[in-house]
């Protein structure tokens, strides 16, 4: 799996795969943290293995990765960590892999999370991802197998994609390698905050709901200034979700918050 | 601002309102997520032309999964596999044999009485630890190396998942998990990496199922084991022109009955010790790739391959010394492997075993790919034959097969023997790697020792039936 760097493209300042390093499993001194998360079989470590130059063994049949891998690479000037979760349908049940999912999407504070979906199969994929963004507001979705996609005659609107989801879009085909260098430039932009991600938030159709969370919103506001995922929190702890309102209960939500807006 | 007292208000007051919104929040929010997603996809994606008109994948699927192909193919696929396994890895098993032990071996015994060094290091370095590896390194790489691609091939196509839904309608007949032929699929490679895999299972209480259940999913440790047994014993039996065919479909009827154990197990303990509702799944049955084989070789090579021979090694040496230990060391005149024997015996014989075998598999509890080794070392010592290896407490290579038939004849072994071997080899506890992962995963004791202990008892006990009837029909 060896970047295609030959040729006049290398030399192209727009060829950004001319300043990947991969480092492997060395992740010592990251300035960002990049969390990748998907449904199962998107080629979530096909990504991650284009990305780290790393080989974890990929294979065609959903559920393959139930313990998280990390790995490290250095893009332009800074160092990104990178953590391949387990590939999920939701983060709303208990399973022990979503829980590792959700927990580090929310807790670990990565920089970015990359959003794998298959672009052949793409309203199911949103379901997770539109879980996602009402999480962290810093995500990138990677349109992957876009191969298959074309296999199948679709032709997916990127730009309004993005629009509609408030991030940046990005189409891959990462077992041919293809898209990689724009996923790249697009992980950076909202790693640095050159890019500021306006995420799609689920409009609820219940009315009972939205004024519920309108509720609860306004009391974590209040108890937790600047925490960027409220009505998502305030979801959680309708529905009872233990290991959140454990975090509500010790004040652990407090570290959630941005630095520089607590 | 946030004090300990303002968070209990907040939860107070989501519990409050939980009440209010009442029960269907979940699926309420399931549905505004389901329809969101329905919209942005409608507006951003359009179908350009006609569908293809010929579609692999709809094809193939209603093969491979089809209600009266899908589990005759699948047993076709493994003896395929099995079978090329088998006939592919004996010259390569028999080059490596004559370089590292016919070669390298006498090289290395020479060098030290060159270097004066006293005959116990000597035997413990060279004829314990030295043989034990170069007896893991040529018994297993070859079928290894060829087993672990072609398996990837079949994964990275995309059959992984068509064997699951193959098998999903009788795991919940079995009050189990479908998600559990996932990692039971794990399992037939390494059974610690498939007792991790069964975390892809939400009910604590099928994850238990499928964790305890794992161990019969015959892992790539045991299937030397299981390929040099049938070719010498099965393989035998049938005229040469058959024999390979014959030896894999042996190998394929033990793996079998693994997975027949792990629905009758899995059903007994949904019945008994883990009662409990069957959960429902989706499970996505993803398009079939075409491999890209020049990778998958590099990824089994490197991830299954080397990794598993390298676990084999680090097990085989300290055991390479143990056993070296346990033969020379002597009490009373005997040998103490002698003695263990001695006084497994006649419980093993009475099982239709022998205590080479129960002594073997006690040794080789961190690793199941040292039992054969470990079992031919002990024949040699126990049946006090000569001219064979290098004396006593040595491991050593028959690349002959015939060679190796004659050791088990002159330790006793009847075809007997050698089948309840093999299905031994299937039903007994896990290896310690296994058995601590169990613990790690499922962080009870109790858990772990039923998933250890049950498979020892079952093979005992299926071991004394197999004999007792034996003994009546022959």
């Amino acid at each position: 799996m060896n970047i295609k760097d030959s040729g006049a493209c290398a030399t192209c300042p727009a060829h950004n795969v001319a300043n990947l390093k991969k480092l492997g499993v060395n992740m010592e001194s990251a300035d960002f943290v990049i969390a990748l998360a998907g449904n199962p079989n998107t080629g979530k470590s096909t990504v991650f293995n284009a990305l780290t130059g790393l080989r974890q063994h990929t294979g065609n049949w959903p559920g393959k990765t139930v313990i998280r891998a990390e790995g490290g690479f250095v893009y332009g000037d800074h160092h990104y960590k990178i953590v391949d979760l387990p590939g999920t349908y939701s983060l709303l049940s208990t399973s022990a892999d979503e829980e590792i999912a959700r927990n580090f999407i929310l807790f670990g504070k990565p920089d970015v999370t990359v959003i794998v979906v298959d672009a052949s199969r793409l309203e199911r994929n949103l379901n997770l991802a539109l879980q996602v963004l009402e999480i962290t507001d810093r995500a990138v979705l990677c349109l992957n197998l876009m191969d298959e996609a074309r296999r199948n005659r679709l032709d997916i609107d990127v730009r309004l994609l993005a629009k509609e989801l408030g991030i940046p879009v990005v189409p891959t085909a990462a077992r041919q390698n293809e898209g990689i260098p724009d996923l790249l430039a697009a992980i950076r932009q909202v790693a640095t905050g050159e890019f500021v991600c306006r995420p799609h938030r689920i409009e609820s159709t219940s009315k009972n709901l939205r004024l519920a969370l309108d509720q609860l919103v306004a009391r974590l506001e209040v108890a937790f200034p600047g925490l960027t995922n409220s009505r998502w929190v305030a979801l959680r702890l309708l529905e009872g979700d233990a290991r959140i309102v454990e975090a509500v209960q010790t004040g652990e939500l407090a570290g959630l918050v941005e630095p520089d807006q607590a | 601002m946030e004090t300990p007292n303002n968070r209990q208000h907040i939860l107070d007051e989501a519990s409050t309102l939980r009440w209010e919104i009442g029960e269907n929040l979940h699926d309420t929010l399931l549905e505004s997520i389901y329809q969101d997603a329905a919209r942005v996809s409608d507006r951003v994606v359009t179908r350009v032309g006609e569908k293809p008109r010929f579609d692999w994948d709809r094809t193939l699927d209603r093969v491979l999964t089809s209600r009266w192909l899908g589990f005759p193919l699948m047993l076709v696929m493994l003896t395929v596999v099995f079978w090329v396994t088998i006939s592919g890895a004996n010259v390569p098993s028999g080059l490596l044999a004559e370089l590292l032990i016919d070669t390298f071996h006498p090289g290395l015994k020479a060098l030290a009485s060159n270097a004066g060094l006293p005959w116990w290091l000597d035997g413990l370095l060279i004829d314990g630890v030295y043989l034990a590896m170069a007896w893991v390194i040529s018994v297993m790489l070859p079928p290894m190396a060829i087993f672990f691609p072609l398996f990837t091939l079949l994964e990275d196509f995309g059959y992984l998942p068509r064997v699951a839904f193959n098998l999903d309608s009788i795991f919940r007949r079995a009050g189990a998990h479908g998600k559990q032929a996932l990692s039971m699929a794990m399992g037939f490679g390494c059974n610690a990496a498939g007792v991790i895999a069964a975390r892809v299972i939400d009910s604590p209480r099928e994850r238990l199922i499928a964790i305890i259940t794992n161990n019969f999913a015959l892992c790539n440790g045991r299937w030397p084991t299981q390929i040099l047994i049938a070719t010498i014993f099965i393989g035998a039996l049938a005229p040469p022109a058959l024999a390979g065919l014959v030896s894999a479909g042996a190998v394929v009827a033990i793996a079998l009955l693994g997975i027949l154990l792990t629905f009758a197990i899995s059903w007994a303990l949904s019945r008994t010790m883990l009662r409990g509702e069957v959960s429902a799944f989706s499970l996505e049955l993803p398009p079939y790739r075409p491999p890209r084989i020049l990778r998958t070789l590099y990824t089994s090579l490197i991830d299954r391959t080397i990794f598993v021979l390298w676990r084999a090694v680090v097990f085989a040496v300290p055991a390479g010394a143990f056993i070296w230990l346990i033969g020379n060391i002597k009490i009373s005149q005997m040998s103490i492997a002698e003695h263990a024997i001695g006084f497994l015996d006649p419980f093993s014989l009475f099982i239709g075993l022998n205590g080479v075998i129960l002594l073997a598999y006690i040794i080789a509890i961190p690793a199941n790919e040292i039992v054969i080794p470990t079992i031919l070392m002990l024949t040699v010592l126990s049946a006090r034959m000569t001219g064979i290896g290098e004396g006593s407490g040595v491991m050593f290579e028959l690349d002959d097969l015939a060679a190796t038939m004659n050791i088990f004849n002159a330790g006793g072994w009847t075809l007997l023997t050698a089948i309840n071997l093999m299905l031994f080899s299937l039903i007994h506890n896990p290896c310690s790697t296994t058995i601590y992962t169990i613990y790690k995963e499922t962080g009870s004791v109790k858990w772990t020792l039923v998933s250890s202990l049950l498979p020892v008892v079952m093979g005992l006990g299926v071991c004394f039936l197999v004999a007792q009837l034996w003994r009546i029909l022959g």
